[in-house]
């Protein structure tokens, strides 16, 4: 087959994925006065960043062909316990932020470790993760706690100005995160080794790859991940809660899949979670300038366009087998 | 010394159970010596009372979830929109009998909502080949929001004495929930191991191809048993609405995925499919129950109450892990064997 032509099916997911983006902000923007402005894509990233920084960790597991339940509870975890350091034991942010990322990244890799070690399905661990992390966040406290540091104010304050709009440090970190995701995703040799073994774990073992290596390291990751978002759901809210975040695994699974990475693992693109979160944020910033469509409208659309990306994919794969 | 494979299959499956019965067991126990009066039933008013009786009236919702999820789990898939089935059964029941409707029609009306669903979600996973996770995960998201669209996000109250005696009356003393939710059980064991059905679901699960092969009509089978387990969450919608008198679209079956996947992994089915075991979903249904109760009288907070559940979902997962299982076998065999 022209090779050219190979490659532009194989990037069909991302541009079906660019064109729904720029047909729902279209859409959005006739509907709504004032909607299309630099303002309302800046806060497409502060709005969503925790959520996005999610999902960046939750593509690179889902290229190793396995999922990661626990994200959610993850950052509802490293919430309340950055903010109990910091308010309760007076721990600096920055050492209080360090401890969160290393539980995470701990909890992440203790359950790739179960994982590969024991050839434990991914979902049965990351949903005893999920249980854990939960548990582990109430047991801290059952309410929210603020936090009332220099460190934070300044930094929920701090803003890079853009023209008319600006980026908050959410903003910023879900930037540097994506970068950093599509750089470990797409240009090195963990990367690669993951959407290998997504492919086919078999073949891959077989030409010698780290296999165990990178399993347990892409669940690390993803716990780290997971704990990154926890930090800056602090910032964003000023608090520590330890019901943050239920449910928010979801959210990101749907949005690693409308960005077109197969969930069965092996193919996939870190650009894609970007459209990805921006569809979503789309959505849910244009239900929120109507006021009259209700949130569940949210939930509905987000299902219709997973069934959408998934049947998508589904008729890709088997014109290319066929 | 026999090999394992001449044991009959039915000793083999019921040596299975043995294990969430222990558990059940160990639990009782642990109970009844923290607390003497854990184990006592009363009677009242003609009525039975007591924690006992209350686990079965709790257990019972999540049995009837599990069983439907057995049978998923069995051809080698997985249903995570239970839970938002409940809620929308919930919510169809709420709205329907708010409107003056029989309650021969919204019974008829939210299973049939139940039923829809369990198509959607045969159809997704056996015609189109999606993988179970993804296909049951788009009505899981979706479905909340049409749950809270059929009540317009209003938590709907219920009040009809005869919805109410579907989850909270007694007939001749005995809770009335357990007991047609047994009669579902009972029906469904006789289904598949009366008949060849059963055969078929594990024939499926176990290799779907070669039962392709084999003749047997294996899309279809795979496409029933979401069907099922989308009548069965739909059953358990009603008995949630009626149990609290009310549909509330945002909790109702929240985490109900996880309770039932949990009593059907606890009960000895494996995750990859294959062999099932409706007894050992009953018993790990119960088991789940019990161990929440527990929990809860001994003043953990709810908050707190997924920690152990976590650890219990890990053990199981240890004892079925490829790795571990046939070292432990091996233990014990040379153990028995005086080399």
């Amino acid at each position: 087959m022209n090779p050219a032509l190979t490659r532009w099916r194989r990037q069909l997911p991302l541009v079906v994925t660019t064109a729904i983006f720029v047909l729902l902000f279209g859409a959005a923007s006739l509907a709504y006065d004032g909607f299309f402005s630099l303002r309302t894509v800046t806060s497409l990233f502060t709005d969503n960043a925790f959520l996005g920084i999610a999902a960046v960790g939750m593509t690179l597991v889902i290229f190793s062909g396995g999922i990661d339940l626990s994200v959610g509870a993850v950052i509802g975890f490293t919430s309340i316990f950055t903010a109990t350091l910091i308010e309760q034991a007076k721990v600096p942010p920055v050492l209080a932020w360090l401890i969160a990322l290393t539980a995470g990244a701990a909890l992440g890799g203790g359950m790739g470790a179960l994982i590969h070690g024991f050839r434990l399905p991914p979902f049965l661990i990351t949903l005893a993760g999920l249980f854990l992390a939960r548990g582990a966040a109430f047991w801290i406290n059952t309410e929210s706690v603020g936090i009332g540091h220099d460190l934070y104010q300044r930094l929920s304050a701090f803003e890079v100005p853009l023209g008319p709009a600006s980026l908050t440090t959410g903003a910023l970190v879900l930037i540097g995160m994506l970068f950093i995701g599509y750089g470990i995703g797409h240009h090195t040799r963990f990367g690669r080794t993951l959407l290998a073994m997504g492919g086919n774990e078999q073949s891959a073992l077989l030409m010698g790859l780290p296999i165990g290596a990178a399993k347990i390291g892409v669940y690390a990751l993803n716990g780290a991940c997971g704990a990154l978002a926890g930090i800056v759901a602090t910032l964003y809210t000023g608090s520590g809660n330890p019901s943050m975040g239920i449910g928010l695994e979801l959210d990101a699974i749907a949005i690693v899949v409308i960005g077109g990475t197969l969930l069965t693992g092996g193919r996939g693109h870190l650009g894609g979670t970007l459209l990805g979160v921006l569809i979503f944020g789309t959505i849910q910033a244009a239900i929120l300038f109507d006021g009259r469509l209700s949130s569940w409208w949210m939930r509905i659309l987000v299902g219709a366009l997973l069934l959408a990306f998934v049947l998508l994919q589904r008729l890709l794969l088997r014109r290319r087998a066929a | 010394m026999t090999p394992p494979e001449r044991t009959p299959l039915s000793a083999r499956r019921q040596s299975v159970v043995v294990w969430p019965l222990a558990g059940l067991a160990a639990l009782l126990v642990l109970n009844a010596v923290i607390n003497p009066s854990f184990l006592k039933i009363t009677l009242l008013d003609g009525h039975l009372y007591g924690v006992p009786v209350d686990i079965l009236v709790q257990g019972s919702r999540t049995l009837l979830v599990a069983l439907g999820m057995t049978l998923v789990i069995a051809t080698g898939g997985i249903d995570l929109s239970v839970g938002s089935v409940v809620a929308i059964a919930g919510g169809v029941c709420a709205v329907l009998l708010q409107a003056g409707h029989g309650l021969g029609l919204t019974l008829g009306a939210a299973l049939a909502t139940g039923l829809a669903a369990g198509a959607i979600n045969g159809v997704l996973v056996a015609r189109f080949g999606l993988q179970p996770i993804v296909a049951t995960l788009i009505l899981m998201v979706a479905g909340r929001g049409v749950a809270q669209l059929v009540v317009d996000g209003q938590v709907v109250l219920i009040a009809s004495p005869s919805f109410d005696f579907l989850a909270n009356g007694f007939l001749a003393g005995l809770p009335v929930a357990p007991l047609w939710v047994g009669a579902c059980y009972l029906a469904t064991h006789l289904l598949v191991r009366r008949t060849a059905l059963g055969l078929l679901v594990e024939a499926v699960g176990d290799n779907e191809r070669a039962s392709h092969f084999a003749g047997l009509a294996a899309t279809r089978i795979k496409a029933m048993a979401y069907v099922f387990c989308g009548a069965c969450a739909s059953l358990a919608g009603i008995l949630t609405a009626a149990n609290v008198r009310a549909a509330d679209a945002y909790r109702a079956g929240e985490n109900m995925e996880l309770d039932a996947i949990f009593a059907v992994v606890v009960g000895g089915t494996a995750l990859s499919g294959g062999r099932f075991l409706i007894l050992g979903t009953a018993v790990g249904a119960l088991l789940i129950q019990t161990l929440t109760t527990t929990l809860y009288n001994l003043g953990v907070p709810p908050a707190i109450a997924p920690v152990p559940k976590a650890a219990l979902i890990l053990g199981v997962a240890f004892l079925q892990s490829e790795r571990v299982n046939p070292w432990l076998t091996g233990l014990l065999r040379r153990r028995k064997e005086p080399a």
